[in-house]
């Protein structure tokens, strides 16, 4: 199947339904979204399909067929971070990091959708996403400074 | 300002450890020199007294040295310590113990952490010990360096050392106005120093770059995705490894036909004894040939979460020792006190969950043996391989990028020996990462545990008598800090059905939980605040100064509450570092809810090295305490995890959030401390007391309020 992954085209071969974050890491090496849990209830895995966050975990890969992907890695520009990533690094967010692609491409879905999320908003848009180190506070600051670049 | 000397406050307890260190150190002077190059390096022991003998030349046994600091001729400076990065970020907090006393930027320092080849022996990442001890003897590694190279330039100008100073990587002359990069002195030389303990450091009123809020180093390496989890290592030809998992615990195999899997085109089938596993090209056949595999298994009945109080007080032993202490009369002070409480708690099993399940990868290539895994024991790992593979730890190199967490539940080696095991029966590189219902079901737990407790109180509001029971859930925290005359606490092993082991914390949660709801509910039956009730009882100062900068910050004297809506206050301490919590909650009774509204937590750990990084220890210590405290427990039944998943098993999520908020009490005056776990310690009893004061019922059991809460 063809897969346009962060504006490049991709042939790739896989079983059927294989998930996209099996296709993406193992046959794409893009390791930057990671493995969680494996049915959609972490977030680990987050990835943009057309724009709209989605666990990259549960959606076979050829339902992404025709569309968009953006990853964790291609969220740079010109070699310029994204406002998200800008923000997350400047807040300090992580410990472990490893939820971090996770979360930032959540907020970067979020933030297109709703420019200026209320922490209502963020909460509701972020659930979906584990952090075990607990660094939900400072996400939730991130995703504002985010809001305001 | 004088430091008080460090005292023994972190030594592991019972579930931390498993066998006795066995020190080992594979670096000698040679190969340090070829591998890094030229330059100038200094050596510390891990035992003070070996110290001195090291003035000259590195004379101490290998076995003993700690870390490594070398200076190269560009000036870059390395730190090489057998530490782990589990986003403690350890890495920034050493980094910039060294960058202060070296005086260089701190983008000039590296950190080899956590690999076996090229960091000394380390016992491991845990007990809060990074900082109280490998903090201290860095800084005077890092100064020791400084001195030796203030005084090779004193040499090569004929200048009196007393003259010159680094500054930012360079050595100046006040005089001459001379300077030279430090990369540059060592140019050609292999000098090995030891340290010298009587250096003299930079005392904390004058830090400049510890103290500071230095942003997490390679912090971009992960807004990027770029940095490498095991989990995302690929080698050259690598397969992708399953295991054959039982179908509960105690299960036996009676019998295995794996001829259909080996079959499958380009797997590789492993059995060797009660180890089954394949190998494959991609995860998807590996997974295809696991479910080819017909197992017969034995299993054995063994009690379930229904029956695992009774178990564990059925099972208990006898033991007294460190964990023990016994002073007074307690049956006759209680017989004799104003206000007397009997009550007995129960704590569930929980699991650590770190987002990154277990991992392994690894190869063999000319009968050595290299291991990529996450893991807070690198050189643990590498003694268990060597046990599990039969051959010298020399011919094994573990090595542990920074990984997904660990919490106190990566001490072991599973992954890392199934991918070893398998890779060899291969000849291929070999990944393995654990699902999480593996992650969930094999790893081990957060003890369960029983505690029982008698207090007696007089009229007046002084505790008189202390009498506390643990069973299995262990012995961390288990002193009480209040002033009690007549006093008996206990810990007694139990037998565990579930596999368990060290969680932040360690049995402190279960423990703090158990005496500040008691010291709560004496509070009550005395008609007493529960603050000025815990402050009569105490004579630690740094307690103290949790509890009253916690409850100002609060607005404890103050609080008016609305209906439905209760605080509680709740303080502890575990390796040397106090922290209290405020908690507000409101009950809601038309849905059986309790929502957690505020907490305040006050935690004082000595000197701050990071103030953001401690602030974010805090709050994610309260985050994830928030779990253990209110819904987070391990169901099981027959050897069976019955919770295995995310989404039967509840963690703390942004809607769970209550308002954070942390007060940082910075203690220059004594050293500093780890931050990592007793932050945990206030938020269950706060919740619980919380819970208490808006709806009259007490509440005796952790979790909490798993399913609402019927009043």
């Amino acid at each position: 199947m063809e897969l346009q992954v962060n504006e490049k085209k991709y042939s790739v071969e896989a079983h059927a339904g294989e998930s996209l974050l099996s296709v993406l890491r193992d046959r794409l090496d893009l390791t930057g979204s990671k493995y969680g849990c494996g049915e959609g209830s972490c977030g680990a895995c987050t990835v943009l399909v057309s724009g709209a966050a989605v666990r990259s975990c549960i959606l076979p890969a050829s339902s992404a067929v025709g569309k968009e992907i953006t990853t964790i890695e291609g969220l740079q520009k010109n070699g310029s971070l994204h406002r998200v990533q800008t923000a997350f690094l400047k807040v300090d967010v992580f410990q472990c990091a490893y939820c971090a692609p996770g979360m930032i491409m959540s907020a970067v879905s979020l933030l297109e959708k709703n420019p200026k999320p209320s922490a209502q908003d963020i909460t509701q848009a972020m659930q979906g996403n584990v952090c075990r180190c607990g660094t939900y506070p400072r996400v939730v600051k991130a995703i504002q400074e985010a809001a305001k670049i | 300002m004088k430091q008080k000397e460090p005292i023994d406050i972190t030594a592991p307890e019972q579930y931390e450890l498993n066998e006795a260190p066995v020190y080992q150190f594979n670096m000698n002077r040679r190969r340090f020199f070829q591998a890094m190059g030229s330059g100038v390096a200094i050596a510390f022991t891990t035992y003070k007294s070996i110290g001195g003998v090291l003035s000259e030349e590195l004379k101490a046994p290998e076995d003993q040295v700690g870390a490594w600091i070398h200076i190269g001729e560009s000036g870059n400076v390395t730190i090489y310590t057998g530490k782990a990065e589990v986003g403690q970020n350890i890495r920034t907090s050493l980094a910039q113990i060294v960058a202060e006393e070296l005086d260089v930027r701190m983008e000039k320092i590296d950190m080899i952490l956590g690999d076996t080849e090229l960091t000394p022996y380390d016992r491991g990442t845990f007990g809060s010990r990074s900082i109280p001890y490998m903090g201290p003897q860095l800084r005077k590694a890092a100064a020791t360096a400084r001195e030796v190279l203030l005084e090779m330039a004193a040499k090569e100008w004929k200048a009196d050392r007393a003259t010159l100073f680094i500054e930012k990587g360079e050595v100046k002359s006040r005089q001459t106005k001379q300077t030279i990069n430090i990369g540059k002195l060592t140019q050609g030389k292999e000098i090995v120093k030891g340290i010298n303990e009587q250096v003299s450091v930079t005392p904390p009123e004058k830090w400049k770059i510890s103290g500071t809020s230095v942003a997490k180093v390679n912090g971009e390496s992960f807004v990027t995705g770029i940095h490498k989890f095991v989990t995302d290592i690929k080698l050259p030809g690598m397969l992708y490894g399953k295991v054959l998992r039982a179908p509960a615990y105690g299960a036996t195999l009676s019998s295995a036909d794996v001829s259909a899997a080996k079959k499958i085109k380009d797997v590789v089938v492993v059995q060797d004894g009660n180890f089954i596993g394949v190998a494959a090209p991609d995860l998807h056949t590996a997974s295809q040939a696991l479910a080819a595999i017909k197992a017969e298994w034995k299993t054995v009945p063994q009690p379930g979460r229904g029956e695992i109080f009774e178990h564990l007080k059925k099972t208990a032993q006898e033991r007294s020792g460190r964990d023990s202490d016994s002073t007074g009369d307690v049956a006759g002070a209680l017989n004799k006190a104003e206000v007397k409480i009997e009550q007995t708690f129960h704590v569930d099993y929980i699991a650590h969950a770190p987002l990154e399940s277990r991992a392994g990868v690894a190869q063999w290539a000319n009968n050595k043996l290299t291991v990529w895994t996450g893991t807070q024991r690198p050189f643990g790992v590498q003694e268990e391989l060597a046990e599990v593979f039969n051959i010298p730890k020399e011919n094994i190199r573990v090595i542990m990028p920074d990984t997904g967490s660990g919490y106190g539940g990566k001490h072991t080696s599973e992954a890392g020996i199934e991918a070893a095991r398998l890779a060899k029966e291969a000849n291929k590189p070999v990944k393995l990462v654990w699902t999480r219902e593996e992650e969930f079901t094999w790893a081990y737990f957060r003890p369960a545990g029983v505690i029982e407790v008698k207090a007696g109180a007089d009229k007046n509001g002084i505790v008189t008598a202390w009498e506390f029971h643990n069973y299995n859930s262990g012995g961390s925290g288990i002193q009480t800090p209040y002033e009690v005359a007549s006093r008996k606490i206990q810990f007694h092993p139990s037998d565990s059905p579930l596999r368990q082991g060290s969680y932040r914390g360690l049995a402190a949660t279960a423990n703090v939980f158990a005496r500040e709801s008691i010291m709560n509910d004496l509070a009550i039956e005395l008609k007493m605040d529960p603050l000025t009730f815990r402050l009569k009882n105490l004579k630690e100062e740094r307690m103290i100064n949790v509890l009253k900068g916690a409850a100002e910050k609060f607005g404890w004297a103050n609080y008016k509450a609305a209906p439905g809506h209760g605080i509680g206050i709740a303080c502890g301490t575990e390796k040397g570092s106090f922290v209290a919590t405020c908690a507000e909650v409101a009950f809601d009774r038309s849905n059986e809810e309790v929502k957690v509204l505020r907490a305040v937590t006050a935690f004082e750990c000595g000197a701050i090295i990071n103030p953001e990084h401690l602030e974010n220890q805090i709050q994610g210590s309260v985050v994830q305490g928030l779990g253990g405290a209110l819904f987070e427990w391990i169901d099981f039944k027959d050897g069976k995890i019955l919770n295995a998943r995310f989404s039967d098993y509840r963690v703390p999520r942004f809607g769970d959030l209550p308002v954070l908020e942390t007060v940082m009490l910075n203690r220059k005056d004594i050293p500093s401390l780890g931050a990592g776990e007793t932050p945990i310690l206030g938020i269950a009893p706060a919740i619980r007391n919380a819970i208490a004061n808006a709806t009259g019922k007490k509440l005796f059991s952790l979790p909490l309020v798993p399913n609402g809460l019927k009043v």
